[in-house]
């Protein structure tokens, strides 16, 4: 999806050109006040229409959200909650096909190389921009075989028994001060049922962007795959930059039902100012399988630690993830799997790259609860740094109250070595292709795991990442 | 003009150590050349200054190509220029494939003037080539998707060096020791193969200790290198000489080099010493 993207290069000196940076100007048919309370809250939840469920929901987690200090642990959350908009509607109604969408949305679309990806998986493309999805088709055989796939605010009107059932169930708004502050004003979102035996054969996608300067984007997800079905869910996000702070704060919650299969890809490149900070977590049931594959580029602070709680007999979790942090941003990104039952299993694979000063690192937590007998769990942390300003950091937490388990756990520290720089420019690559490829390389074995537009996107993303990295 | 590589008095330090102490050396394109000497007498540190190593430090002397100025050259520069390097020890860079590894290579090598980003020869055209020179090269198709050299047997790697050499073409190569590690069939293979792929087009110096890998490559010069400097040269028959009977005799023939070479085996021993004490 390398073509089509372009944007204005802005300071060409910094080293740090973000390709991905332009901006549409603002057309919004609403837009909240600044700050929190219990008016905006009731204004967002109005605005909607909601049902009246929904809206106590709201209001209960914004007192949780107001009682809940903000963590200790992690990195440096310096934004100011009364300084950001929570709810901005771009426009009132909800594009079926290509040409409902309006034309500057469409423009930014096409500077995202979306197009392409439209044409290619004419189905299942969910688009989002700003807090509103604007445009979603889906394709006919899914809507016959009975799978859902819509935007959270859609759900709520038309399936409310289905939404109400497992909302806020799996993460529930008392979990962490951001999960209650998603519960209490988010918008947007996708929402997806997969009937019993149902097998999705392609990925189901799902655009994202932010483009109002201090706005907050607080999607929430729910996927519920039935007993014996599949689906592969992906999320991918480009964001422009901008100089004042931002806040982005998902939920994402999955419930995996008995030997039912689950994959969500996400692909996230923000701009450099955006706080990141997202709650995800699946629950698998019997023979269950969950996979997380976790993409993060960009950002000031992202803090995500995809979970698999594995509750019943021979549930397994997969955890993939790669961080890539350059100057003035932090990933502190991780994984948690929690071992709840017999004969569960779970593998992490994390690799973060750092350079020009960035700052990675893997937070992880191995739970294995008691007779969660025949468990196996492994872990493997590789981390690259490019050069001798940046960091990387390694806090693995295991918890084991059970005897009869397997547990493993390998971190390794690297830099990409002169030997290799010299072999490859030895062959005619200059010496910041020659990084770009080791990078590459390094977190090829995560890539594979992506379907190919998405495997093209990342190598194209650590390539503008790697930019005048060197020399 | 002929194309040639020419080496005029060479001196070239590793970590503050003189390892070469004036070599000099004509190689023309066509011609192939044969390095000789023991162990330590710097041969492989002529290739390494040669392809422009930073840790291979030239405190005077000049190499040129074409009578272009190499020393002014990046590596990369050398490569795009017409030089090759086959390594004794190639590096792995696990996750990348062999293929995706060459397009790159092939195509800053054909278009000196690309830069990062710019396009890379055209897929279809790069495939039917690659898999046309493996074929030639009697190499599984499966080889193009593994990791360049992970995992890669001591054989497998020195194959995978002369399948660059095969596609890179370059003007002149230096081989260094590209038999060594390899049984007595496989080195034939790798011999066969260097002529093969076309050796005698382009200027070859074939750095080894024994003649095997000369067999199908003839050399025209055989140069011996004794204590940072090439003592002799003759033709194949002083190949064949010192494969049979050794470097007394040159050793005997040129005091002022094998105490040279005596000194710095001895530093070398000392240092060790020093490390495992």
């Amino acid at each position: 999806m390398a073509t089509g993207v372009q944007g204005k290069p802005f300071d060409v000196n910094s080293g740090e050109i973000n390709k991905y940076d332009f901006r549409n100007d603002e057309k919004y048919v609403f837009k909240s006040r600044k700050g929190l309370d219990a008016e905006i809250v009731n204004q967002i939840s109005e605005m909607k229409s909601e049902p009246d469920w929904m809206r106590d929901f709201r209001l209960r987690s914004l007192e949780m959200f107001e009682a809940k200090p903000t963590p200790r642990w992690g990195g440096d959350i310096g934004l100011d909650f009364q300084d950001i908009y929570y709810y901005i509607k771009p426009s009132d109604r909800q594009g079926r096909s290509w040409d409902d969408v309006p034309e500057e949305i469409k423009t930014t679309f096409d500077k995202l190389g979306i197009p392409e990806a439209e044409k290619k998986f004419l189905a299942g493309v969910k688009a989002q921009y700003e807090s509103e999805v604007v445009y979603g088709s889906l394709r006919e055989e899914l809507s016959k075989q009975g799978v859902i796939f819509t935007d959270t605010d859609t759900a709520i009107r038309e399936y409310p028994d289905l939404v109400r059932e497992h909302i806020g169930t799996i993460i529930p708004p008392s979990d962490n001060k951001f999960a209650a502050l998603n519960s209490a004003v988010w918008s947007g979102g996708s929402f997806i049922y997969v009937p019993p035996g149902v097998k999705v054969d392609f990925p189901l996608q799902a655009y994202f962007r932010i483009n109002a300067e201090n706005m907050g984007q607080f999607e929430r997800t729910l996927i519920v795959v039935d007993e014996g079905a599949q689906v592969h869910y992906v999320e991918g996000c480009t964001a422009p930059m901008y100089s004042t702070e931002s806040l982005h704060s998902a939920v994402v919650e999955i419930i995996v039902k008995k030997h039912a299969r689950c994959r969500y890809t996400t692909i996230q490149n923000w701009a450099n100012n955006i706080y990141n900070l997202v709650t995800k977590r699946a629950v698998a049931h019997e023979g269950a399988v969950m996979e997380w594959i976790d993409g993060n580029l960009g950002s000031r602070l992202t803090m995500k630690y995809p979970a698999v709680y594995m509750v019943e007999p021979g549930a397994r979790g997969e955890i993939l993830s790669i961080a890539f942090a350059s100057a003035g941003q932090h990933q502190d990104a991780g994984a948690k799997v929690v071992h709840a039952a017999p004969n569960t299993s779970s593998r992490i694979v994390s690799k973060s790259i750092s350079k020009n000063g960035g700052r990675s690192s893997y937070r992880g937590l191995v739970k294995v609860e008691r007779d969660a007998v025949k468990s196996k769990s492994s872990v493997v942390c590789d981390a690259l740094i490019l050069d001798d300003r940046s960091r990387s950091d390694t806090y693995p937490y295991i918890e084991v109250d059970e005897q009869d388990v397997t547990i493993g756990h390998e971190a390794s520290v690297s830099r990409i070595g002169e030997e290799q720089l010299f072999y490859l420019t030895s062959r005619g690559l200059t010496e910041a292709e020659a990084s770009t490829m080791i990078v590459n390389g390094f977190i090829e074995p995560l890539v594979k795991e992506l379907p190919m537009e998405y495997a093209v996107e990342m190598n194209r993303l650590i390539e503008l990442q790697m930019e005048g990295s060197v020399g | 003009m002929s194309e040639t590589l020419s080496i005029n008095d060479l001196h070239v330090s590793v970590e503050g150590k003189e390892i070469l102490r004036g070599v000099n050396l004509e190689l023309r394109r066509g011609e192939t050349h044969a390095l000789m000497g023991p162990n330590g007498s710097g041969k492989s540190t002529l290739g390494f200054a040669i392809m422009g190593h930073p840790n291979y430090e030239v405190t005077s002397g000049r190499i040129t190509l074409d009578g272009e100025d190499l020393l002014a050259m990046e590596p990369h520069e050398r490569a795009r220029a017409g030089l090759f390097m086959a390594f004794q020890r190639p590096m792995s860079i696990p996750g990348v494939k062999m293929a995706d590894f060459l397009r790159h290579a092939v195509s800053n090598v054909r278009n000196p003037e690309r830069k990062e980003g710019e396009d890379l020869l055209p897929m279809r055209e790069f495939r039917k080539e690659l898999r046309s020179k493996m074929e030639q090269l009697r190499m599984d198709p499966e080889f193009a998707r593994r990791y360049v050299n992970d995992g890669f047997s001591g054989g497998e790697m020195k194959r995978a060096e002369i399948l660059q050499l095969a596609m890179l073409r370059p003007k002149f190569a230096v081989l260094d020791e590209t038999d060594s590690g390899l049984d007595v069939d496989a080195v034939r293979l790798a011999s066969q193969s260097i002529a093969e792929i076309g050796g005698r087009e382009m200027g070859i110096l074939i750095i080894t200790h024994h003649d095997k890998l000369l067999e199908h490559n003839p050399p025209d010069v055989t140069h011996v290198m004794l204590g940072g400097r090439i003592v002799e040269s003759g033709g194949a028959e002083l190949a064949a000489e010192l494969h049979k009977s050794g470097y007394d005799r040159i050793r005997a023939a040129h005091p002022e080099a094998a105490a040279a070479e005596e000194r710095l085996a001895q530093e070398e021993r000392e240092a060790a010493e020093q490390f495992v004490s």
